[in-house]
Order: structure tokens, then C-alpha cells, then sequence
């Protein structure tokens, strides 16, 4: 009887290691799923850059990690959520095939800050970046932009009982406006408002708190991010609500790479078409309170400079990138 | 290196801001770590505590988080108004002062002890003991721990740009930015930078052997 009680630990872990292996049946029904989807995934033609991501099996993303509502990466779960991060998925899924809520290993996001996108596309450390990216004429000298995919506005964010700024106009000197270090809003401030004194912060979490400290007397980037702070702060912010630029945000890629760029801005147009795009808005910026667009921005099929000169890694070559001919015509 | 020349006028501004950030801070850390310096040495026990207190938590302290926490946290929270630059002065300066009070501390320990006794016995009080005979034979010997800690202070004060203050390397990060090339522009805030420490490691060379005793 003594002799066989040690048995009780035994039997009561093989039950829970069969219980451990009857859990870990589900998942191979779900890795099998995806396997199914691959085979129903497109082909593309060998060479491509999408023939490349799906034979590497996954897509690499740069995406900013603290823009609330367009790609925030989330301490809890340490999953990147937001807009930005949605509409990778959604081609992500154009790749692979399946869905985008079970991509799961197929997409990596890694954080690339404003002044390192261009470099991570050249060097090839990400496909794509998804980054609240401004298509302009200065970065398609470096990169192709596909998009755009949402069309954004710099606007105003002030105290709830502040009238005196009424629009960028009103940026005047003695005024000082808050953005985020070397980014296009705050570079625009610097165009449009000159005389007023600019601070720049690493995000505008920080500049936002400088305001509600008084601080800074404005806070000025894309309308979307500054919903979310009036949404999270309903009682003391607001919006001035005169957009004074447009900030369409594209998705960058590889200069040159046109099959690529076809092909990501056929999927946006069958995103548009199909409701996902839709989908992604409302379930991430539109649960900040940002209206979702009656209809999405069309996308831009301009045509690109061309492929980018060969990588230089020396600081000589990096400048004579600069004299690349600049040939960029924007179209559409 | 077109970015570089074509900016210099912005480089040479960011390197002025430098300039001034780091004399101003280091002449304030010089005096306030001497102070805790002698705190740390004094034979007043409250007195130490407070030194080796300050010590440890300044020094330990990464001076990115200070610099946040003191500007987004301890100034709205104490209801202080301050000005950027002055609460970025004082975040350096009471940084750079707990290296400078270990470097002098160390250079107090070095004198011989029997110079602290004949001092003593002459009826000098602890102050003037410490102020007439100590430190200024300590203080020759700790003109290179010093010289470090300036050219540390030099490349530090860049994290000013965390409270948006200009300096050499919020020009080079504004100038990457406008010009879309990021690592010539970086690159040209790194050699302003040497053309302020390299001269800072010669001074302090050169203020070495002047002050040095005859031996």
C-alpha cells in the first residue's frame, strides 16, 4: 500500500502531460490551417520581391511603436496595435494568403523611429515600413512610396480654454508650439510659423503633458494623433480643427522595386474595395474617435526615379547619393 | 561633406550652445562637488551622510531619466516655472558634481595624512584645514580625473535635446533631417565634437604639468 502512493504523483502528471498534449493538438489544427493557406496563397513571378517574402516565410515591418492608434506596441500583451500595423497585416495577407488575425510568425514588426526609415529600407532590414510615413519628394529620392492609404492633416492641439490660437496663423512670435523631434509636422511648423518657438520632444505623449503643464501653449502634428490625446483628455484639451496640410501616409519600400509597388497598391485598392480597410480603421483609430474617411485616398501610381544607386556604406558615398538625378515626376 | 558646409553657420551655433552648457554646468559642478567632496571627508556625521547620500543616488542615476524627471516630473509637480536652460544646467551640473566630488574625495585621500595632523595642531579648524592645506595638494592631483569628467560633460550635454534645448547634436539630427541624410550630418556633429574635446584633452594636459609640483 506505502509502496505504491508514489504512484498518485505519477499518474497525476502523465494526466496532466496528456492534458498538456491534448491542448497542444488544437494548435497544430491552426498551424495546419495556415499551411492550407499558403497553398491557397498567390503565386508571384520568381525574381519578385514577394516570391523572395514568401519563400523567407515572413514579412519584416518597420512600424513606429508609440503613435496611439496607428502603431503603439501595447506593454500588456507586447503586440504592436494601431492603424499602421493593420493595414501591414492586410498585405501581409495579400502574400500569404489566410487572414489577417492568425498571420502570427509570418509578420515581424520592428520599431523604426523617424529618422531611420530610409536607412532600414535601403540596407534591406525591413520589406516594408508602415510608419505614419509622409510621402514626399525629398524621401523618394532615397525610397518608393506605394499609397497613399490615409490621408492625414496637421492640425492644432491647445488647452480647452485657450482662444487666442485659432490656426497656424495664429503661431506667432513668443508663441510656443510642441512636436516631435526632426518629424515632418515639426518641420512644417518651422516653415508655416517661423517666428513661433518650436519644441521638440522624443513623442507627443511628453509634449502633450507639457501643455496640460502650460508649458508650451500648442501642440501641432497629424489630426489623428491629436484625437487621441483630446479623446484620453476630453476635459482640458481640444483641437483647433483647421488642418493647414496634407499628410498623405504611403507605404515605403525598396527605391525602384515598381513590381512590388504595383503590387501593394492593387492589394490597397482590393482593401479598399473589399471592407477591410474599413475594418482596420474602425477597429483602431476610429475607436479613438477619429471619423473614418467616407471614402479612402487613391492610391498614387507615380513613376519612380528609378532603381537606387548602389548601397554605400562610406560617409564619401552616402553624400554622393545627393547626386543622383533627381527625375521624380509625381503623377496622379 | 556638402551638408556640413553648407550648414556650417548651424554647426557652428550648435557648438556655441555646447560650449556654454558644458562651462557653465562644470564651473557649478566644480564647486557644488568640492562641497560634497568635504562633505564626505567632514567629521560631522550628518554631514557625510548627506555627501555619500547625494553621491549615490545622483551618480546612479542614468542622466536621461534625470533629465526627464526632472523637467516632466519634479518641476510641475513642485509647481517651479523654469526656464530650459537653467533646468538643464541643473541637471548636469548636479550630475557631473557627484563624479566631481569622488574625483576630489579621491584626491583628499591621497594627501598624507599627516598633513591634515600638522594643520590640526597649528589650530587651524576643520574648514581651513581642508581649504588651505588639503585641497590644493589635492587638488593637482586630480586635474586629469577632472579633465575626463569635463570631456564626459562635453559629449553628456547632448541629452539636453530631451527638454528640446539646442546643442551640437539636436543641429546635426535637425540638419539630417532637412536634408533627408541622416549619417553625413550625424557624422559632422561628431568631428565639431572633436574639435571640442580633442583641444579639452590637451588643456588639460597642459593645466597638469603647469600646476604640478616642482619635485
Amino acid at each position: 500500500m506505502k509502496k505504491q502512493r508514489w504512484l498518485i504523483p505519477i499518474v497525476l502528471l502523465t494526466v496532466a502531460l496528456m492534458g498538456v498534449a491534448c491542448g497542444n493538438d488544437d494548435s497544430p489544427t491552426v498551424g495546419g490551417d495556415t499551411t492550407d493557406n499558403t497553398s491557397d496563397a498567390p503565386s508571384f513571378a520568381a525574381g519578385s520581391t514577394m516570391a523572395a517574402i514568401q519563400a523567407k516565410g515572413k514579412i519584416v515591418v518597420g512600424s513606429k511603436f508609440d503613435q496611439p492608434g496607428l502603431g503603439q506596441k501595447n506593454p500588456l500583451t507586447n503586440q504592436v496595435e494601431g492603424f499602421d500595423v493593420e493595414i501591414a497585416k492586410l498585405i501581409a495577407v495579400g502574400i500569404f494568403g489566410g487572414d489577417a488575425s492568425d498571420l502570427g510568425n509570418k509578420i515581424e514588426f520592428i520599431e523604426t523611429p523617424t529618422p531611420v526609415r530610409e536607412t532600414v529600407i535601403e540596407q534591406g532590414t525591413v520589406d516594408i515600413v508602415v510608419a505614419t510615413y509622409t510621402i514626399n519628394d525629398a524621401r523618394k529620392q532615397r525610397i518608393d512610396f506605394a499609397g497613399p492609404y490615409y490621408l492625414a492633416g496637421q492640425d492644432i492641439m491647445v488647452k480647452k480654454d485657450n482662444t487666442a490660437i485659432t490656426g497656424v496663423e495664429s503661431l506667432v512670435s513668443g508663441v510656443t508650439v510642441c512636436s516631435v523631434r526632426n518629424s515632418t509636422p515639426a518641420g512644417r511648423i518651422k516653415e508655416r510659423a517661423p517666428e513661433a518657438t518650436l519644441i521638440e520632444y522624443d513623442t507627443y505623449s511628453q509634449c502633450k503633458d507639457d501643455l496640460l503643464n502650460g508649458n508650451v501653449d500648442a501642440v501641432s502634428t497629424d489630426n489623428s494623433i491629436l484625437l487621441g490625446f483630446v479623446a484620453a483628455n476630453p476635459n482640458d484639451l481640444k483641437i483647433v480643427g483647421k488642418k493647414f496640410s496634407d499628410e498623405p501616409y504611403g507605404i515605403g519600400l525598396k527605391r525602384g522595386d515598381d513590381a512590388f509597388r504595383t503590387f501593394i497598391n492593387d492589394r490597397l485598392e482590393e482593401i479598399y474595395g473589399n471592407g477591410d480597410w474599413k475594418q482596420a480603421f474602425e477597429s483602431t483609430l476610429g475607436k479613438l474617435g477619429v471619423p473614418t474617411p467616407a471614402t479612402p485616398p487613391a492610391v498614387d501610381r507615380y513613376t519612380s526615379a528609378g532603381p537606387a544607386p548602389a548601397p554605400t556604406t562610406t560617409a564619401a558615398g552616402a553624400t554622393t547619393t545627393t547626386a543622383a538625378p533627381a527625375t521624380t515626376t509625381t503623377t496622379g | 561633406m556638402n551638408i556640413v558646409l553648407d550648414n556650417f553657420d548651424a554647426y557652428l551655433a550648435g557648438m556655441i550652445d555646447t560650449i556654454v552648457l558644458t562651462l557653465v554646468s562644470f564651473a557649478l559642478a566644480f564647486v557644488v562637488g568640492t562641497i560634497v567632496a568635504g562633505f564626505r571627508v567632514s567629521p560631522v556625521p550628518p554631514l557625510r551622510a548627506v555627501g555619500t547620500a547625494y553621491v549615490t543616488i545622483v551618480r546612479n542615476t542614468p542622466l536621461a531619466v534625470s533629465m526627464v524627471l526632472f523637467w516632466f516630473g519634479l518641476l510641475p509637480a513642485l509647481g517651479i516655472s523654469l526656464s530650459r536652460f537653467w533646468a538643464g544646467i541643473i541637471v548636469l551640473t548636479t550630475y557631473t558634481a557627484s563624479f566631481v566630488a569622488e574625483a576630489v574625495r579621491a584626491g583628499i585621500n591621497s594627501v598624507a595624512v599627516g598633513q591634515a595632523e600638522a594643520g590640526r595642531s597649528l589650530g587651524l579648524t576643520f574648514p581651513a584645514t581642508l581649504g588651505q592645506i588639503i585641497l590644493p595638494q589635492a587638488m593637482r592631483t586630480v586635474v586629469q580625473p577632472l579633465g575626463s569628467i569635463f570631456i564626459a560633460l562635453i559629449k553628456n550635454s547632448a541629452l539636453v535635446t530631451i527638454i528640446s534645448l539646442p546643442n551640437l547634436t539636436k543641429t546635426g539630427e535637425a540638419i539630417g533631417t532637412a536634408t533627408v541624410q541622416f549619417f553625413p550630418a550625424l557624422l559632422g556633429a561628431g568631428v565639431a565634437y572633436l574639435l571640442l574635446t580633442l583641444p579639452s584633452g590637451a588643456a588639460v594636459g597642459w593645466i597638469e604639468r603647469k600646476v604640478a609640483f616642482r619635485r
